[in-house]
């Protein structure tokens, strides 16, 4: 809920791809067995009913309805979770009660701004991270997952298959700039990433957990269903009303989105979305098809599902179920502003030009290690 | 033909065609007079949802407020050199009430001196960031009331929340207006703080907590951080509301002042809003000079 006005996406990744799983493999010896899932959790199908925080719960919610008689799902919910995407090697579908705590033990203390144990300079990059950091974000979900994804069974994303000679080399200019940005020489703005240049951030599906602002507000009209990410502030507006998609010449960085209820399912459907490194994952917007399920289980809950297909990337579609929580009334969703004070994207590119004329100021590890 | 026309009208007929044609321009005369005002369409119940007025749907201005809100001949806009009639602007009568915005007279000198930077852009100074420059062109939120007159559309999403979002078309800028809200402005923000209240038919709402960076158009008009706008959104047909706002800023004005004109609901049967996402747009004016090479 952090009103941003400088950011830190370095450390969301770091967060994300290196802080995480080392967590949960400390963690792994802590705790011999998994006990018994949560009831319901052992079943493959359907995913949605997998994710239910709790089988009572789900039985004792009934569906609020609008005035208008859809589904009511307004309000703002908040989708952190310390869930790894990915299933660490080695883990069960769940962990016990006991290994859940101590891996949040493990992670709190990993990404502690207070530890004071690695000297005044690391002692000001934590305390700069805490301020950032949402606290949701240490917890795992309720049913004590390993994995966000639900399909495959083994928590993991398929197999890829062989890309096209053409996405390779574009996946290769982007691992260029990738590159060059890590070691703090960027040539231009337009070489990195869209969230460092303000375009987009956590706006674009699927709706995955980062470190901090995973805030959404749902609003609801006759005919429409309206998510707000908080970051970067776009309203993504679902009719409801059957129109077609978009002409297909018409691509947008948030894709082209349609939807329906089934039951008390809010299920969406995007495609039209733009071929610059906007699908997830370097997917091929061309063959790249994500559905969406919204279904509130509980007052203060949204299992929000996912599934993912693009046979020119992965092997097979893939699902992932991430609890959405409402967040406390008294707290609200405040503007994220990004590209009107981005001076981060300035100091990367005015530190790369001194770089260049002044090598001593090169970087001795990547950024990201900051 | 005429003649042939006039023959098979029956006397009831002429009749009727006489009176509509001796009394419905006069009728339309008195009624348009106060052309402006909603006097012009019969009296109008908007349709209700959750018990207010349904003010749901996209909706868009047609006048040239943001070139100025003032009075404004056509002007050939920026480099004509390169952009010819491409990058013209048109004329347009100003939306002021009474035709001026009250300066104070050294405001008025920040105002000319804005419209002599307003295509400058400096972003090497984090402190001087904001000096120079319309936000327009630096593709940042537009602020309240600038966001509704953007020649751009947005859409109402109002649905039995205490929420209603405003969504823009321009920067993907959006506005949440809190109904009957008591909390004042946590922090001061791009689009500001809404809070909204049912007067009647009239969605009015009232906005703080602006950055004072915002200006309201092209020609430089601007404003402080004691910027507070109320705005009254009122439907007067099923496919138009007046739109209203009252801007006051003792710190640049010497009086509140007002600007009204329509809002005119988008018809087209797939209409959307699309992404106008435009930072791409502005990053080699931004930022090319950090770029490699370019010093």
């Amino acid at each position: 809920m952090s009103h941003r006005s400088r950011f830190s996406a370095i450390l969301a990744a770091f967060a994300a791809a290196v802080v995480i799983p080392s967590a949960f493999v400390l963690a792994q010896s802590a705790s011999p067995a998994a006990p018994k899932p949560a009831p319901g959790a052992s079943k493959p199908a359907p995913a949605a009913a997998k994710a239910a925080p709790a089988a009572k719960a789900t039985r004792a919610w009934v569906a609020k309805k609008t005035p208008w008689g859809d589904p009511d799902l307004q309000g703002v919910w908040n989708d952190a979770t310390s869930t790894p995407l990915q299933r660490p090697a080695g883990k069960g579908e769940t962990v016990s009660g006991n290994e859940a705590n101590l891996f949040e033990e493990q992670l709190a203390n990993d990404l502690s701004r207070d530890r004071r144990d690695g000297g005044p300079e690391v002692d000001v990059n934590r305390a700069y991270n805490e301020h950032w950091m949402d606290a949701r974000r240490l917890k795992i979900t309720n049913d004590r997952r390993t994995s966000l994804i639900v399909d495959p069974p083994d928590g993991r994303l398929p197999p890829t298959v062989p890309i096209s000679a053409e996405r390779q080399k574009i996946r290769a200019e982007r691992q260029a700039a990738g590159a060059r940005f890590q070691a703090g020489m960027p040539n231009i703005a337009t070489e990195m990433s869209l969230p460092i240049r303000c375009i987009i951030r956590t706006d674009s599906p699927p709706y995955l957990p980062t470190i901090y602002n995973n805030d959404f507000q749902i609003f609801q009209s006759p005919g429409f269903v309206v998510i707000g990410p908080e970051m970067i502030h776009s309203a993504r507006i679902i009719p409801l009303d059957g129109r077609p998609h978009l002409g297909p010449n018409l691509k947008q960085w948030l894709g082209d989105t349609r939807g329906h209820f089934e039951g008390n399912t809010l299920v969406i459907e995007t495609t039209n979305f733009r071929n610059d490194d906007t699908v997830y994952q370097g997917a091929n917007p061309e063959t790249y098809k994500i559905t969406e399920r919204f279904t509130r289980v509980a007052d203060d809950s949204i299992n929000y599902e996912f599934t993912i297909e693009d046979p020119t990337t992965w092997t097979k579609p893939w699902t992932a179920v991430v609890p959405w929580n409402k967040i406390d009334p008294k707290e609200q969703m405040y503007e994220y502003m990004c590209h009107e004070d981005n001076f981060d994207i300035v100091h990367l590119l005015t530190g790369a030009r001194a770089r260049e004329k002044n090598p001593s100021l090169n970087l001795t590890k990547p950024q990201t290690q900051r | 033909m005429r003649t042939r026309s006039w023959r098979v009208i029956t006397p009831l007929g002429l009749a009727v065609i006489v009176a509509l044609v001796w009394f419905l321009p006069l009728a339309g005369q008195q009624q348009a007079r106060p052309a402006q005002s909603a006097s012009a369409f019969p009296a109008y119940k908007a349709p209700r949802l959750d018990g207010h007025p349904d003010l749901n749907g996209v909706w868009e201005a047609f006048v040239t407020a943001n070139i100025d809100l003032e009075d404004h001949e056509a002007q050939s806009g920026p480099y004509p050199q390169m952009l010819g009639a491409y990058g013209g602007w048109p004329a347009g009568q100003g939306v002021v009430e009474g035709g001026t915005i009250p300066y104070k007279p050294e405001a008025l000198a920040k105002k000319r001196q804005n419209v002599a930077n307003r295509m400058k852009v400096d972003v090497s100074n984090d402190k001087a960031w904001h000096a120079l420059g319309d936000p327009e062109m630096k593709c940042y939120m537009p602020g309240l009331p600038r966001a509704t007159y953007m020649p751009f559309p947005f859409q109402i999403v109002q649905g039995s929340s205490p929420y209603i979002l405003m969504a823009y078309e321009f920067a993907t800028a959006t506005r949440t207006i809190r109904m009957d809200w008591k909390q004042e402005a946590p922090t001061d923000t791009w689009m500001g703080w809404s809070r909204g209240r049912w007067e009647g038919d009239t969605l009015v709402i009232d906005v703080t907590g602006q950055r004072e960076e915002t200006w309201f158009d092209r020609a430089g008009n601007y404003h402080s951080d004691m910027l507070h706008v109320v705005e009254r959104f009122t439907p007067v047909s099923p496919y138009h509301m007046t739109y209203e706002a009252t801007i006051e800023d003792p710190k640049v004005f010497t009086r509140p002042w007002k600007i009204s004109f329509p809002l005119y609901r988008r018809m087209e049967k797939n209409v959307q809003l699309l992404e106008y996402k435009c930072v791409p747009f502005t990053e080699e004016m931004l930022y090319g000079k950090f770029k490699k090479g370019a010093s």
